[in-house]
């Protein structure tokens, strides 16, 4: 099926900024006996429960020398815990029509579970023994090593792939966001089963975790859950990294792929969330590379020169770090041309800021896309785990609305001097480019 | 197992489909505009689906990606809009808009809050027959839909495969060409050829209005009555009869190489049948035989026999789509692991469909995907996007209501033995693509 287009960026970039939330969504808040908090929108329209949990940290807490460990770790949740293998534990769970979903990041563990009220209490038994005694048998082990060495493999043919493990990099050096979680082919290789029992115990801890739950649930029923669920993790795991320091710092490098169309990645440093002028970064980041049509680099790039298929930039807020990046694809003879627009429009924005046209309607999108997130369970919980994860509290969405709105144009002015560092804007280009002179 | 892998070949098929969970009216206006209104009033957001009868496989001989083409430049100007004045207008209600092409639809969509409807309706009207195109919008959009074919499929040895797959398949019928088309044609479409194509396709009476969200059954069919009612239905509208497939009479095969790739993999598709009105039975035992061989990563016919049982694979799956107007295919990939050839991972493929043939269907594993099945309804009732995306695609295909509604209850009718039926039926290696995807250097079985 083909789409006018895709934006894929913001899977590739971290969590992006704080979701807002409609006033009206009335959030709970739970803390069980054994003190894990959790927050709640209960919903009883449709008889199942949405449940999210975060155990921060992610692959960023890989041991020294076991690059890849939380990764596997990860994927091995569900192949087998207690006394189910992974076949019994797979039946098991598809016998109560349970759904769970174990996804390793940068800054987090993610579990999604979606679980139909009738099913509650054994669908979060088998969740339990999942998250608390998985079994790591060794065929396991080894199955899942070669699905995720495949994966590996295919990484060095994927040039996509290969500019943001190039970005990452170049961005991040010896932190652990400058490699990949997922690992080498090598480290993976290297790994022991004792290895991947000491990424669970450091990973899945009870000081990491963030809860929330949307459906069919009470917040005396979720509350009585929690320590069911989660009490037998171990209280303290693995140290959280500290923070990164951003290295791209300017120049252009390129790396020979073969194919049509080389990968363009381009970053800078971007902005916390916590820092005052954030909403005015947001703005100014909807205006230039807002992934939607009417911002700048999609009107320059594709729609008057059909450069490319989509391009667009993203503040991506990491735990440790804080950058500004986007991303296009652009034919090998065209992909120079695109690189000068870009360059252009970054210097144009620092200089020149923008329009009062153009402030008003990234306002009117971003306020306006207010509250159309949170159609549905899966979506509010999702939403609610976010917000907890970056330290929002629950009166959040009451007052983001107003901090988009408060943005002046002294302010837009002001930020985007300070934000757009177009002598500092990287770029890494994966493909066979004419014309593209790379700095080193 | 591991979420993010996988070869990447599966469309995403909601199982169930929709049921009699959410409510649904359905209206037709004078011009033969057709209506489905599902409410959820849980979030105050409306969803507004226009879909076309009409997709890649009813373009004209030689003009290969026009149906596609289209759709990029629907977006430009009406006699009453500014190029990108739509999606502009969507934004500033804070709303998304976005479009898609198949092989047998075209569809435009909206997601805004409720009460912009009004707004949505009255430019989607617009666009239906009053689309202004300069040689200049044509010119530019022809390098973005190149520049999307090199993104899509030229950069990826597996589209490409699949490209190749499907031309081997089809024969006569036109789902053998690329939905974005065939680089040099795409290459030569022209702003005559995309006006030629809007003019014979883009009417009321070709045309299903999906609205999903908030909203009165009764108010969206005052809005539809006031800003779709008066446009004009075309004579032109005539049934999709396309060329069909002669009988196949030789296995077909093909061996593709390419720099690019990493992992060699095979993939087999026979020609299958698909839903039909009131006729959608033997669909509904293909789906639930996709389900019992490749439905679940782990307790699969497949991934148990070459992946648990055996160390023959890294990733098996099998893969159909039943809402189509033509018959599609069924599929089955298999990722060898390192050590074992193509050659060998696809005798393990036969040997596993020889036994299941012969042995059939373990009555635990077809309960549990059943319940399963009967679950994803209640899971699919949280998304009303996709209960939309549901409707408009099967009404696009020339289903009705009546149907979509009908799809769930038989899936749970279907009994183990139609499912064998249906499966002696297709497993048939004369009716079959095999293909195998190598770097250069494992072309060698």
């Amino acid at each position: 099926m083909m789409g006018r287009f895709v934006f894929f960026l913001l899977a590739l970039a971290g969590p992006l900024w704080a979701l807002p939330l409609r006033a009206e969504i009335a959030i709970q808040t739970v803390t069980s006996p054994g003190g894990i908090t959790a927050w709640l929108v209960e919903s009883h329209d449709i008889p199942f429960t949405a449940l999210e949990i975060r155990f921060r940290g992610g692959t960023s807490l890989d041991a020294p020398g076991k690059r890849g460990a939380v990764n596997l770790m990860t994927a091995l949740i569900e192949e087998g815990a207690g006394d189910l293998d992974a076949q019994g534990f797979a039946a098991a769970r598809d016998d109560l029509a349970a759904s769970f979903r174990f996804s390793p990041g940068d800054d987090e563990v993610s579990v999604s579970a979606r679980f139909l009220t009738e099913n509650r209490e054994p669908a979060l038994a088998l969740l339990r023994q999942a998250l608390v005694v998985p079994r790591f048998d060794a065929d396991a082990v080894e199955r899942v090593r070669g699905q995720v060495l495949t994966g590996l493999r295919g990484d060095e043919k994927d040039a996509s792939t290969l500019a943001a493990r190039l970005m990452s990099a170049r961005s991040f050096g010896d932190h652990p966001y400058g490699s990949s979680g997922d690992g080498t082919i090598a480290s993976v290789t290297a790994l022991t089963r004792d290895d991947i029992v000491a990424a669970h115990r450091g990973a899945l801890a009870r000081d990491q975790i963030t809860v929330a739950a949307a459906g069919d649930i009470t917040a005396a029923e979720l509350g009585a859950v929690l320590d069911e669920v989660l009490g037998g993790l171990p209280a303290t795991g693995a140290p959280q990294p500290g923070r990164a320091a951003y290295q791209a710092l300017g120049g252009l490098v390129v790396q020979d792929f073969p194919g049509p169309q080389s990968v363009v990645r381009f970053s800078q440093k971007g902005m916390r969330f916590e820092d005052p002028d954030y909403f005015a970064a947001v703005l100014l980041n909807e205006i230039l590379g807002g992934g939607r049509f009417g911002a700048r680099l999609m009107t320059e790039v594709r729609e008057k020169r059909g450069l490319t298929y989509g391009v667009g930039t993203g503040l991506a807020s990491y735990d440790h770090a804080e950058v500004l990046v986007g991303q296009f694809e652009s034919a090998n003879d065209k992909v120079a041309e695109a690189i000068a627009v870009v360059r252009a429009e970054w210097a144009t924005i620092a200089a020149n800021g923008v329009s009062e046209a153009e402030l008003s309607g990234a306002k009117t999108f971003l306020t306006g896309s207010y509250a159309l997130r949170f159609d549905g369970n899966a979506a509010i919980a999702t939403i609610l785990v976010g917000m907890q994860s970056i330290g929002l509290t629950p009166d959040y969405p009451a007052t983001r609305n107003a901090r988009v709105e408060a943005v002046t144009m002294a302010d837009i002015q002001r930020v985007a001097a300070e934000l757009f560092t177009p002598d500092e804007l990287f770029f890494v280009v994966v493909g066979q480019p004419e014309g593209v002179i790379a700095t080193e | 197992m591991l979420r993010k892998m996988g070869l990447g070949l599966a469309a995403t098929v909601w199982l169930a489909g929709p049921g009699s969970g959410e409510p649904v009216s359905t209206f037709r206006l004078d011009n033969g505009m057709d209506i489905v209104v599902i409410e959820d009033h849980r979030a105050p957001v409306v969803v507004q689906m226009v879909w076309y009868r009409i997709g890649s496989a009813d373009e004209p001989p030689g003009r290969s990606g026009i149906a596609h083409f289209l759709e990029h430049l629907m977006f430009k100007a009406t006699d009453d809009m500014a190029a990108g004045a739509f999606s502009d207008a969507v934004s500033a209600q804070g709303g998304k808009d976005n479009a898609f092409t198949s092989f047998d639809y075209t569809a435009y969509h909206q997601r805004v809050a409720a009460d912009r409807l009004d707004l949505l309706m009255r430019m989607e009207a617009d666009r239906m027959r009053d689309l202004v195109l300069t040689e200049e919008d044509v010119t530019t959009e022809r390098q973005v839909i190149l520049e999307e074919r090199n993104q899509r499929t030229d950069s990826s040895p597996g589209a490409l495969l699949n490209e190749q797959v499907a031309a081997a398949q089809y024969l006569n019928h036109p789902y053998g060409v690329p939905v974005i088309g065939w680089r040099h044609e795409m290459a030569a479409l022209s702003r005559q050829d995309a006006l030629e194509f809007y003019r014979a396709n883009y009417a009321p009476n070709n045309a299903v209005l999906v609205v999903a969200g908030d909203v009165d059954p009764a108010a969206v069919l005052a809005l539809a009555e006031k800003y779709y009612g008066p446009v004009a239905p075309s004579d032109l509208i005539r049934p999709r009869i396309r060329p069909q497939e002669p009988p196949q009479l030789a296995e077909r095969r093909l061996v593709m190489s390419d720099a690019r790739v990493s992992e060699p993999y095979m993939m087999r598709s026979y020609l299958a049948s698909e839903r039909n009105p009131g006729d959608q039975r033997t669909a509904a035992a293909l789906v639930l035989l996709a389900e019992v061989l490749g439905g679940s990563p782990t307790t699969a016919v497949l991934p148990r026999a070459l992946q648990f049982d055996a160390q023959v694979a890294v990733f098996s799956q099998a893969f159909y789509n039943p809402t189509t107007v033509d018959p599609d295919t069924f599929n089955f990939a298999v990722l060898p692991q390192p050590g074992v050839s193509l050659t060998e991972a696809e005798a393990a493929l036969d040997t596993v469909l020889a036994r299941f043939l012969d042995t059939g269907i373990d009555p635990a594993d077809f309960a549990r995907i059943k319940t399963r099945i009967r679950a994803d309804e209640v899971y699919g009732r949280d998304n009303v996007q996709s209960l939309a995306q549901d409707y408009g695609a099967a009404l696009a295909v020339g289903l009705s209501v009546a149907d979509v509604q009908a799809w769930p209850d038989l899936l749970q009718a279907v009994a183990a033995d139609e499912v064998m039926a249906a499966a002696r039926k297709v497993l048939n290696r004369n009716n079959a693509v095999t293909a195998w995807l190598t770097a250069p250097e494992g072309v060698l079985p």
